[in-house]
């Protein structure tokens, strides 16, 4: 395990950032941490990054802890900030010179090492240019391959594509994927977009603080239990009474749409024809997204979240830091 | 300390002083500002009875105050780098904050050294004869004074986080020193109250020990205000002083 969180706790005054976790990740996997605007994550990676002390609990990267050896720790990992941390005003190349002698790398090595990263997400070409004429893309990908540069065992994501137009975000993920095979790393990503973590070996949910949910992607789309077969029928009171009476399916009706969860939707499609005969207007079927996980666990949708209190909570506790 | 880490700190803003040329043409053009205009007006005000003329007096007020202008804005460009998040890339390597505040007050000290010399050379100008030992012993001042006001300047960026304290520090740190330093007038001549507050301002001492180097020694009013030991043990002392504040303000995590 190359990474190991136990019952970790963080407190601002009155507000609790992260409310006692645990999780372990694997070496080489990628590890999504996924959870609305708000609710613990920066502040968890804030504590393995051994930028901020946690209230209890303990952290271990690589086998270090966290609070003893933070200069192990820092070693360790290659960290991407949910906001730019590169010096606009010097080239991409120099940015990652900075980064190489920061990190000690042997000074026989560094031209070396900083274009194969370069090279790796694809900004050889560009690596002359000051990076304030870089796209947002390019951006990103230039602090991924700084993190790369002293070969950490973990490599932080935190939003890694907060803020990136689809196609950028596509071509990111492109070469993320790739990571834990070609760069012997291990991915720590945070993301508040749900349908960028099926990506993940492993993915835990967080809310307000807690962990509720982790495994898979599969295993917590089965959560859900099944897939939804949503169909308009002719008649939806007679067909309602007829699909819950012969398929023994719970129904639920929303606009002029009957839903159902079933565990294999293909199979249940055509039983469904056979016993509504020429009632059935239109079907469709759906699969569990994650999406759906969280909202079967919090009862709201991630983005929702992001609109109410939990921002505010946020705000609070960045207000909070200001002040200290 | 990591000696990689101290000169990568170094090399990025030498790089970035060469890169942009306007910072250093604006930067030189105060100290010329205040060098013939202001002291060329003033001067007619002032008596030569002294022996040393008032723009000649002035001179090592004019380098102090290259310095103390440089070394501040080199130094809170730290408050640049934590609201660009620069400093983040910084905070999270495996560096100690000694080395990190090492590195910053260095490159203050590099920047403002060369702007120091580049006025210093104006000297014949001003009349002054200097020997090539002088000169070197003015530049060594020069840099030990930078160190000085440099790793003050760290210790100021440590309390705020945002550039928008820029107008605060002008006005309430760096004219302030400027004026209480002796620059324009020797510290003895002042009220009382303002003796005291100079008296407490490590860019007096710097400018002081310049006055020891550089001026001639005949004596009168215009003479330095302290002895030479005094004012050069204040500089390098305080700069210590500075170093030890500004790695255990770095340490703070909440």
């Amino acid at each position: 395990m190359v990474i190991k969180v136990q019952n970790l706790v963080k407190r601002y005054n009155h507000i609790t950032a992260v409310n006692d976790i645990s999780f372990q990740v694997e070496e080489s996997t990628i590890f999504g941490f996924l959870g609305p605007n708000g609710a613990g994550k920066t502040t968890t990676i804030s504590i393995l990054c051994t930028l901020l002390s946690p209230t209890s609990g303990n952290a271990y990267i690589a086998g270090y802890d966290c609070m003893k050896y933070p200069s192990e720790v820092r070693k360790s990992i290659g960290i991407v900030f949910q906001d730019s941390t590169l010096d606009k005003d010097l080239t991409g190349y120099e940015n990652l010179v900075f980064h190489a002698y920061l990190y000690n790398v042997p000074k026989s090595n560094i031209k070396n090492r900083v274009n194969s990263v370069l090279n790796f997400v694809g900004l050889y070409e560009r690596k002359d240019e000051l990076v304030k004429k870089y796209s947002g893309g390019m951006k990103r990908r230039l602090e991924v391959a700084r993190g790369l540069i002293h070969n950490p065992r973990v490599l932080f994501l935190d939003e890694p594509t907060l803020g990136l137009d689809p196609q950028s975000r596509a071509n990111l993920w492109e070469f993320i994927i790739k990571l834990p095979e070609e760069q012997n790393v291990t991915i720590f990503m945070t993301t508040h977009y749900m349908e960028e973590a099926e990506v993940c070996n492993k993915i835990a949910i967080i809310d307000n603080g807690k962990i509720i949910a982790s495994g898979s992607p599969d295993e917590l789309k089965k959560i859900i239990g099944g897939d939804v077969v949503s169909i308009i029928t002719k008649d939806n009171i007679l067909a309602r009474d007829q699909i819950e009476r012969l398929l023994k399916l719970q129904v639920s009706e929303k606009g002029n749409e009957l839903y159902m969860t079933c565990n294999q939707g293909e199979t249940c499609i055509p039983e469904l024809i056979r016993s509504l005969g020429d009632k059935v207007l239109s079907v469709k079927i759906q699969r569990p997204t994650l999406n759906d996980v969280f909202l079967k666990l919090t009862g709201k949708t991630i983005r929702e979240e992001d609109l109410s209190e939990s921002n505010s909570s946020k705000e609070s506790v960045r207000v909070y830091k200001r002040r200290h | 300390m990591e000696l990689n880490a101290v000169y990568v700190i170094v090399a990025r803003e030498f790089k970035k002083f060469i890169r942009e040329k306007s910072r250093l043409f604006s930067a030189l053009a105060r100290p010329l500002l205040w060098l013939f205009i202001v002291g060329a007006g003033i001067s007619r005000l002032v008596p030569d009875e002294s022996g040393v003329p008032y723009t000649q007096f002035i001179f090592p007020g004019i380098l102090g105050m290259t310095i103390l202008f440089s070394s501040i804005f080199s130094s809170i460009s730290i408050i640049w780098d934590k609201e660009f998040g620069f400093m983040k890339e910084i905070l999270v390597a495996p560096v100690s904050r000694f080395s990190i505040v090492i590195g910053k007050a260095l490159s203050g000290t590099i920047v403002s050294t060369i702007q120091a010399v580049i006025i210093l050379a104006l000297f014949p100008f001003l009349g002054l004869k200097l020997g090539i030992i002088q000169l070197i012993e003015a530049i060594i001042i020069c840099a030990t004074l930078s160190f000085c006001i440099s790793a003050f300047g760290i210790v100021i960026a440590t309390f705020y986080e945002s550039y928008e304290s820029f107008s605060v520090i002008m006005n309430f740190i760096i004219m302030p020193m400027f004026f209480l330093s002796g620059a324009m007038y020797p510290v003895k001549m002042l009220p009382p109250v303002l003796q005291f507050i100079s008296k407490l301002n490590p860019l007096t001492y710097g400018i002081d020990a310049i006055k020891h180097v550089i001026l001639p020694s005949i004596g009168g009013r215009m003479t330095p205000d302290f002895s030479f030991k005094t004012s050069l043990a204040v500089i390098i002392f305080t700069s210590i002083i500075f170093v030890f504040f500004g790695a255990k303000a770095f340490e703070r995590k909440d």
